[in-house]
C-alpha cells in the first residue's frame, strides 16, 4: 500500500476515481481491486453479495410465479420458453428454486455476514490497525469470483445448472440419467461450492487469529461487543465444519467424474439406465452434508444476532441485559450445533432411535435462543428508544425470531415431523430464521455502518419506508406458510393442485406471490437510497449514533491503518445512560474521569 | 408530539404482529386451510401434539410480542425526558427464563417419545402386507398374492392404485429403485424417504375407509410433482374380491412363458 496512514488518507477509501486520479494504475489497483485493506475487502464483498442478493430474490421470484400460477405464462422469462409456448417446464423450475437457496446461502447470507461486516467491522471494533493476515483476507474475497463464475456459468452450460435441491441428495444429484440439471450443471455447483469454502476457510482463520492477537490495550475479551463475540464464535464454526463440507464435495465429485460410489448402492436403475460403481450409501452424504450444513445454519445467524444487540443497546441508550449470558448462549448454540444434525433427517431411514437422540439435543438448542431473545427484550426495557431506520430492523429481528424460533419447536418434535418435514411450514421456518431474522439483521447493519463505511449517513425517511414495506410484505410472503404447512403442502413441487389435498391451496399460494413480488419491488427503495447516499448524503462525521464502540473513535470512513490515534480501552462496549456522567454515553475509550469511576462502582 | 405519535406507530406496528399471527391460526382451520382429515389410529396422537405444542409456542408467542410492544409504546425516548434504566442484568431473571424453558423442552422431548416410537420403532410382528418401489415418477406395488409372501410366481404387480383392507394393521416394505422419494400419506399422518438400498419398513393403520393422495415428498426430479398414486381402504371382504380380480386381469395379460413378474424391482 503506497498510501500513508494519515487522517488525511480517509478521503481515498470510498470517493469517486476522479479523486484518485494522482495515482499510477498499480497503485489504483492496489488500493481499489486487489486491495489488502480490511475495509475495502469489506466494501468488496458488500457489493459482491448485495447484487448476487438481487439475482436470488430475483430467481424466488420465478419460484413463486410457478407456484402461484403453475404453466401459465412467464413475464420476461417467458422468451426462454418460446418452443413450450411461454411456459416454464418442470425442470426448470426445479432448477430454479435449488439455484435460489444455493445463491442466497452460498453467496448472500454467508459471505454478507462474515465477508462484508466481519471484515469490515472486526479490525475497527477491536481496535487493530488491520487483520492479522491481509494477503490472506485479500484472497478470501477473490477465492469468492472463481465460485461467482461456476454459479454463474452453469445457467449456460447444457442441461441447466443444478437441479438436484441445495442440499444436492445423490443419486439425484450424482446421475445425469436421474436430472438434466445433474450433468455439467452440478459439477460446476461443487466446483463453485469448494472455492466458497476456500474463501470462508481463508476468513475464518484470519478473524481467529486477529481476534485473539491484535485486541487494543485494555480491551479484554469480556469487553469486545456482541458483534464481535459472534464473529469469532462463527469462525470457529466455520473451521471446525467446513472441513467436512469440503471433502464430502470431493467424495461427490469423484463419484460424478472419477467412477467411485461413495453414496450410490449397487443395483440403480435410473431412467432405464445403470450407473456403474456401487456400494455406497446415499445417507452417508446426509450425514457429512448436514454436518457442516446445520452449524452453517447458525453461521447464517449468530454475526445478525451480534450485530442486533449492538444496534439495540446503541438506540435504547442502555446497557446489553446480561453480557455474560449472551456471550455463553452464543457458545452454547454453538456447542450444540454440532449434535443436532440429524434432525434434517428424521426421515431419512436413519435409525429412529437416534433420532431420539437427536431430537432431545435440537430440543435443548431452543434453550440458548430463548435466554438470547428475553435479553434483548430485557435490553429494550427501560430504554430510551430511538426509532431509527436501523434499529427499527433490529426491532424487527427480534420480533421475527421469536416467530423462527418457535416454529422450530414443531419440527423438532418428531412425530409432528413426520407430517411437516419437507411442507411449507419448513419453509416458512427458516425463511423466519433466514430472512426475516439475518436480512433484518444485515439491513440494520447496513443503516447503522454505513456512516463509517462511506462517510455519509443513509436517508432516513426513505430508510423507513423500506423497513415498513419489507416488514409487511415479508410478513404477507412468509407467515400465510406455516397454515400451508399444517396442510402438509409439500415444498419442490412445480404444481401441487392436481392433488385432492391441495387443489384449494392456490389463491392463498396467488396472494403470497404478490406480497412477495413488493417485497422484490421495494427493494429499490433501499437501492436508489444506498447509491444516492453514498455520494449525496449528509456528512456522518465520527459517532453519528454517540455509540460506544471502538469503530465510532476513528474517522468516517477510517483512511489505511484505521485509527489516527492508539485507542485504549478502558471498559465494557455498553456504559450507555451511566448515572452521574455527563453524557449519555461513554465510549470504550474515554478516560476515566472522577465522575464515571464513581457511577461504574455504584453500579457493580 | 410528532415524534411521539411516530413512535407510537412503530410500537403499533409491532403489536400487529401477534394479533396478525393469531388472527391468521384463527381463520385457517374456517377456510379449511388446515390439517387434512386424519384417518390413521397414530395420527391423533401427532395431531394432539401438533396442537399441544400450537397451544405452548402460541402462548409465548403472544407474550413476548406483547412485553415487546409495551416496552416500544412505554419506552420511546419521545415519550418523557428521562434517562434510560442503568442496568446490566438480573442474575435471577437469568435463572428463571433458564430454567424454566429448560424444563420445559425437556419435558415436551421425554412427552413425545413413545408417540415416535409408536409410529417408527414398535414395528407389527407381521410379513409385508404390500411392497412399494418408489421410482422416478410411479409407485410400483406388489401384493404378496396367495400364499402371502413376497417374491414367488403369484405376485399381484400394479401402480398407483394402492388398495388396503380398513382397520387392519399395514405392514408397508419400502424401496426405490432410483433416487430418493419420500412416500407421504397426509391423511394418514405418515412420511418415509424411500431410500435405494435400503429396505424399509412402514405400517399404519387406518380407522375409514375411502380414497386419499399418495404424495412424493422428496425431490426426485424434473417429475416429482406429478408423483401421485391413490391409497384407498376398503372392508377386507372388498379387498379380497379386488385383489382376486386385480390377479385374474394380470394373468390374462401376462405373456406365455413369462413366469416372473415384468415389473418386479429386483
Amino acid at each position: 500500500m503506497s498510501i500513508a496512514p494519515s487522517p488525511l488518507a480517509t478521503e481515498h477509501v470510498s470517493k469517486a476515481p476522479q479523486e484518485a486520479h494522482g495515482l499510477t494504475l498499480s497503485q489504483f489497483l492496489s488500493t481499489y481491486v486487489f486491495s489488502k485493506d480490511h475495509k475495502v475487502i469489506g466494501i468488496q464483498f458488500l457489493f459482491s453479495t448485495l447484487v448476487w442478493f438481487l439475482v436470488g430474490g430475483l430467481l424466488a421470484l420465478a419460484v413463486r410465479w410457478q407456484v402461484a400460477w403453475p404453466w401459465s405464462d412467464v413475464p420476461v422469462l417467458g422468451k426462454l420458453f418460446a418452443q413450450e409456448g411461454g411456459q416454464m417446464s418442470p425442470e426448470f423450475y426445479t432448477m430454479l428454486f435449488t439455484m435460489h437457496a444455493t445463491v442466497m446461502i452460498f453467496l448472500v447470507i454467508i459471505p454478507i455476514l462474515a465477508g462484508a461486516f466481519g471484515n469490515f467491522l472486526i479490525p475497527l471494533m477491536i481496535g487493530a490497525d488491520d487483520m492479522a493476515f491481509p494477503t490472506l483476507n485479500m484472497l478470501s474475497y477473490w477465492f469468492m469470483w472463481p465460485a461467482f463464475i461456476a454459479f454463474g456459468a452453469s445457467f449456460f452450460v447444457e442441461g441447466g445448472a443444478a437441479s438436484g435441491g441445495w442440499t444436492s441428495y445423490p443419486p439425484l444429484s450424482t446421475n445425469v440419467a436421474a436430472s438434466p440439471g445433474s450433468g455439467w450443471g452440478q459439477t460446476l455447483w461443487l466446483i463453485g461450492l469448494t472455492f466458497v469454502g476456500v474463501s470462508s476457510m481463508l476468513g475464518s482463520v484470519n478473524y481467529m487469529t486477529t481476534i485473539i492477537l491484535m485486541r487494543a490495550p485494555g480491551m479484554t475479551m469480556f469487553r469486545l461487543p456482541m458483534t464481535i463475540w459472534a464473529m469469532f464464535i462463527t469462525a470457529v464454526l466455520q473451521a471446525f465444519a467446513l472441513p467436512v463440507l469440503t471433502a464430502a464435495g470431493f467424495m461427490q465429485l469423484a463419484d460424478r467424474t472419477l467412477g467411485t460410489g461413495f453414496f450410490s448402492p449397487e443395483g440403480l436403475i435410473v431412467n432405464n439406465a445403470t450407473p456403474g460403481a456401487g456400494g455406497g450409501q446415499p445417507l452417508l452424504w446426509q450425514h457429512l452434508f448436514w454436518f457442516y450444513s446445520h452449524p452453517a445454519v447458525y453461521i447464517m445467524i449468530l454475526p445478525a444476532m451480534g450485530m442486533v444487540s449492538d444496534i439495540l443497546t446503541c438506540f435504547a441508550r442502555k446497557p446489553l441485559f446480561g453480557y455474560r449470558p449472551m456471550v455463553y448462549s452464543i457458545a452454547g448454540i454453538a456447542g450444540l450445533g454440532f449434535i443436532v444434525w440429524g434432525h434434517h433427517m428424521f426421515m431419512s431411514g436413519m435409525n429412529p432411535a437416534l433420532g431420539i437422540t437427536f431430537m432431545v439435543s435440537t430440543m435443548m438448542i431452543a434453550l440458548p435462543s430463548a435466554v438470547k431473545t428475553f435479553n434483548w427484550l430485557g435490553t429494550v426495557w427501560g430504554g430510551r428508544i430511538h426509532f431509527t431506520t436501523a434499529m427499527l430492523f433490529a426491532l424487527a429481528f427480534v420480533s421475527m425470531f421469536i416467530i423462527g424460533g418457535l416454529s422450530g419447536i414443531f419440527m423438532a418434535a418428531t412425530p409432528v415431523d413426520i407430517f411437516i418435514h419437507d411442507t411449507y411450514f419448513i419453509v416458512a421456518h427458516f425463511h423466519y430464521v433466514l430472512f426475516a431474522g439475518t436480512a433484518m439483521g444485515v439491513w440494520a447493519g447496513i443503516y447503522y455502518w454505513f456512516p463509517k463505511m462511506f462517510g455519509r449517513t443513509m436517508n432516513e425517511f426513505w430508510g423507513k419506508v423500506h423497513f415498513f414495506l419489507t416488514f409487511i410484505f415479508m410478513n404477507g410472503t412468509f407467515f400465510t406458510m406455516h397454515i400451508l404447512g399444517a396442510v402438509g403442502f409439500p415444498r419442490r413441487l412445480a404444481d401441487a393442485y392436481h392433488y385432492e389435498t391441495f387443489h384449494h391451496l392456490q389463491p392463498m399460494n396467488a396472494f403470497m406471490t404478490w406480497c412477495a413480488i413488493g417485497m422484490v419491488a421495494t427493494q429499490a427503495i433501499f437501492a436508489a437510497n444506498f447509491f444516492w447516499s453514498m455520494f449525496r448524503g449528509p456528512i456522518a462525521g465520527r459517532n453519528p449514533w454517540n455509540a460506544n464502540t471502538l469503530e465510532w473513535t476513528a474517522p468516517s470512513p477510517p483512511g489505511h491503518g484505521n485509527f489516527d490515534f492508539q485507542p485504549v480501552v478502558h471498559r465494557g462496549p455498553y456504559e450507555y445512560s451511566v448515572p452521574g456522567a455527563e453524557k449519555d454515553h461513554l465510549m470504550q475509550t474515554d478516560p476515566p474521569n472522577a465522575a464515571a469511576a464513581a457511577a461504574a462502582l455504584v453500579a457493580h | 408530539m410528532n415524534r411521539r405519535i411516530w413512535g407510537m406507530a412503530w410500537a403499533i406496528l409491532f403489536l400487529a404482529v401477534p394479533v396478525l399471527g393469531v388472527a391468521t391460526f384463527a381463520v385457517a382451520p374456517a377456510i379449511n386451510v388446515w390439517l387434512p382429515k386424519d384417518v390413521s389410529i397414530h395420527g391423533r396422537d401427532i395431531d394432539s401434539l401438533f396442537y399441544f405444542i400450537l397451544a405452548l409456542t402460541g402462548v409465548v408467542f403472544i407474550a413476548t410480542e406483547m412485553v415487546l410492544f409495551w416496552f416500544l409504546w412505554k419506552y420511546d425516548a419521545a415519550a418523557g425526558e428521562r434517562r434510560a434504566t442503568y442496568i446490566h442484568g438480573s442474575h435471577t431473571l437469568e435463572v428463571v427464563w433458564t430454567i424454566i424453558p429448560a424444563a420445559t423442552l425437556l419435558f415436551l422431548a421425554i412427552y413425545q417419545m413413545n408417540a415416535w416410537a409408536d409410529v417408527k420403532m414398535r414395528r407389527p410382528d407381521m410379513p409385508p402386507t404390500v411392497e412399494v418401489v418408489a421410482r422416478q415418477f410411479e409407485w410400483r406395488l406388489r401384493y404378496p398374492g396367495r400364499d402371502g409372501v413376497l417374491g414367488t410366481q403369484d405376485d399381484l404387480h400394479l401402480v398407483n392404485d394402492l388398495q388396503l383392507p380398513v382397520d387392519e394393521d399395514i405392514l408397508v416394505q419400502l424401496k426405490s429403485m432410483d433416487v430418493l422419494h419420500s412416500f407421504f400419506l397426509p391423511n394418514l399422518r405418515i412420511k418415509q424417504d424411500a431410500v435405494p438400498g435400503m429396505r424399509i419398513p412402514v405400517w399404519f393403520k387406518s380407522t375409514e375407509t375411502g380414497s386419499y393422495d399418495i404424495v412424493c415428498a422428496e425431490l426426485c426430479g424434473w417429475g416429482h410433482y406429478k408423483m401421485k398414486g391413490r391409497i384407498t381402504f376398503v372392508p377386507r371382504s372388498e379387498f379380497d374380491r379386488w385383489l382376486e380380480r386385480k390377479y385374474a386381469e394380470q394373468e390374462a395379460t401376462r405373456p406365455a412363458g413369462d413366469a416372473s413378474g415384468n415389473l418386479a424391482a429386483r
